[in-house]
């Protein structure tokens, strides 16, 4: 139990798939513009990420070393379809506001990497954790960067606006705002890194 | 036996006395008198000018911004260093130096909030993120002035007129509009300039920022510094003769019917060239480094006016050219003697 846990909580900060291993930056900087943009990418991509995890790590002794990744490729696809057509039933405007980001989960090399890195290797439960920890960890990052983006470049919190006098600053709204408060965040999360040891 | 180590008494004694007598040390055995404080400070003292022509033409509202964006560059970077537990370097003028630099390239009516955000972003996210004094890879107050820029362009754009009070003794009194379109603002929107002569643009009776309008006093603070030998002309005369060139050879009305001298004195192309692209620690090491890295802000400053969206070009100009610093530094090593 005490292995598993540790599997969940490394996905947070230690090994924090945006900050740390600086995985599926791409998604990060284009959908971070807003709150509910942030966490329904996070839940689309920790989805995809826990059941990739789970199927990859049932059928990795079946599967061929040659050819493997094209097997997690299909595998991912599938369930990044079942999230696509979700979305697009449940909540049509969130898809229109990810747009092409949905479908290019396929290739986010957060959720291939953990299933080359981690699913491929070990067993069921840990990929769970895995999975769970760090779909967490990215979901984290990215209400934090969109929202530091949010609340200064559109001065709103979730789309409620906080102070009716603020002065946007437009910057945070751009992608040059989303590579410095990346950027920083990172420097900052290097230091706490470098502190504790 | 006794003689042997007579001697080597004698020889201690000699040794200890040499010690006293000359100081050993390693090279470099030339000092000049300088410093980086000292270099800060003069370039310091050679912006003033300016600044008292900048309030000379806007009032005590450009007053108000400079002492602001000193003061708050001072803070900022001393708040840093104490929270950061470094040495508090305040004395070595940088920090103030970019605070006057940066409320130089604002409009004199910028609220009080937006000096000191950009002051804060110059300092911390301009140079102490990357270690400080000498580490960053791009001019601060640049820094500063294009992050409001980009995050508030309503105030970054709109200038306030000159006052007009006693120092416009040749053109018509005009107190009703507030607020003005700068002479590039002006050619951009394609409309001809009326009333500005060549001596007007020189001293600075147009809008513009506070610091960048008065050309005649830019002029003798960088005469300063050029007889000073702090700045050498390589950087400022070519990125200037570039911009002159390359806008008369790109005019409006086809080929080789651009305005040289206009292109010249408009805008903040002056200031830019001889205290902002001349920085030590962002402009390349080698003189013909710094040929390459002028002529770049210079073409980039033309095509940004030219073509760009935006009307003046300089401050984009000199940042880009700052990021490709460390490349033309790499190319254009000087050869090691000897090799």
């Amino acid at each position: 139990m005490k292995l598993e846990r540790k599997e969940f909580i490394k996905g947070i900060i230690k090994e924090n798939p945006t900050f740390v291993l600086a995985l599926g930056l791409c998604p990060t900087l284009a959908v971070s513009t807003a709150m509910s943009n942030g966490l329904g990418m996070g839940i689309a991509a920790t989805f995809v990420l826990l059941g990739s995890n789970i199927f990859i790590s049932l059928i990795k002794n079946i599967v061929p070393d040659r050819i493997r990744i094209p097997c997690y490729i299909v595998v991912i696809a599938t369930f990044v379809t079942i999230t696509e057509l979700f979305m697009k039933a449940y909540s049509p405007a969130l898809n229109r506001a990810l747009g092409i980001y949905v479908p290019l989960i396929v290739v986010n090399c957060m959720v291939l990497g953990r299933a080359e890195a981690y699913a491929s290797k070990s067993s069921v439960k840990n990929s769970i954790m895995d999975a769970l920890g760090m779909g967490l960890g990215f979901t984290l990052a990215l209400l934090l960067i969109s929202g530091i983006r949010e609340i200064l470049g559109l001065g709103t919190f979730f789309g409620y606006k906080i102070i009716k006098s603020y002065e946007p600053m437009f910057i945070f709204a751009l992608p040059s705002g989303a590579l410095l408060v990346i950027g920083l965040l990172m420097s900052l999360f290097g230091l706490l890194k470098n502190k504790k040891t | 036996m006794k003689n042997i180590e007579i001697s080597k008494n004698k020889e201690d004694k000699i040794l200890s006395d040499g010690v006293n007598k000359l100081t050993v040390s390693y090279s470099p055995h030339l000092h000049t008198n300088q410093s980086a404080a000292k270099i800060m400070w003069s370039v310091f003292l050679s912006l003033i000018p300016a600044g008292i022509a900048g309030i000379f033409i806007f009032g005590s509202k450009a007053l108000w911004i400079i002492s602001l964006g000193i003061i708050s560059a001072i803070a900022t970077e001393g708040l840093l260093q104490y929270l950061n537990k470094k040495k508090i370097t305040l004395n070595d003028g940088s920090a103030a130096l970019t605070g006057l630099l940066l409320s130089y390239n604002l409009p004199a009516n910028s609220p009080w909030w937006l000096v000191i955000i950009g002051s804060f972003v110059a300092v911390a996210i301009g140079k102490q993120i990357f270690g400080g004094l000498g580490q960053n890879i791009f001019n601060p107050a640049l820094v500063g002035r294009v992050f409001l820029m980009t995050c508030w362009p309503k105030y970054m754009t709109s200038f306030m007129k000159p006052l007009n009070a006693g120092f416009n003794v040749f053109g018509s009194v005009n107190y009703d509009a507030i607020t003005a379109a700068t002479p590039l603002m002006i050619v951009k929107e394609g409309e001809a300039l009326s009333g500005l002569s060549y001596w007007d643009l020189f001293l600075g009776r147009h809008a513009g920022c506070v610091g960048e309008v008065c050309i005649l006093a830019l002029l003798i603070g960088a005469l300063f510094l050029l007889l000073k030998k702090y700045i050498s002309w390589h950087i400022p005369i070519i990125y200037i003769a570039t911009v002159g060139v390359f806008s008369w050879i790109f005019g409006q009305k086809g080929l080789f019917s651009g305005n040289f001298l206009f292109s010249i004195l408009s805008g903040g192309l002056i200031l830019g060239a001889f205290f902002m692209a001349t920085d030590y620690v962002t402009s390349p090491l080698t003189r013909k480094g710094q040929v390459i890295f002028a002529a770049g802000c210079g073409v980039l400053t033309s095509v940004i006016r030219l073509w760009g969206g935006y009307p003046e070009g300089v401050s984009y100009a000199i940042l880009m050219m700052n990021a490709a610093t460390p490349i033309i530094d790499r190319y254009t090593k000087n050869r090691i003697f000897g090799k």
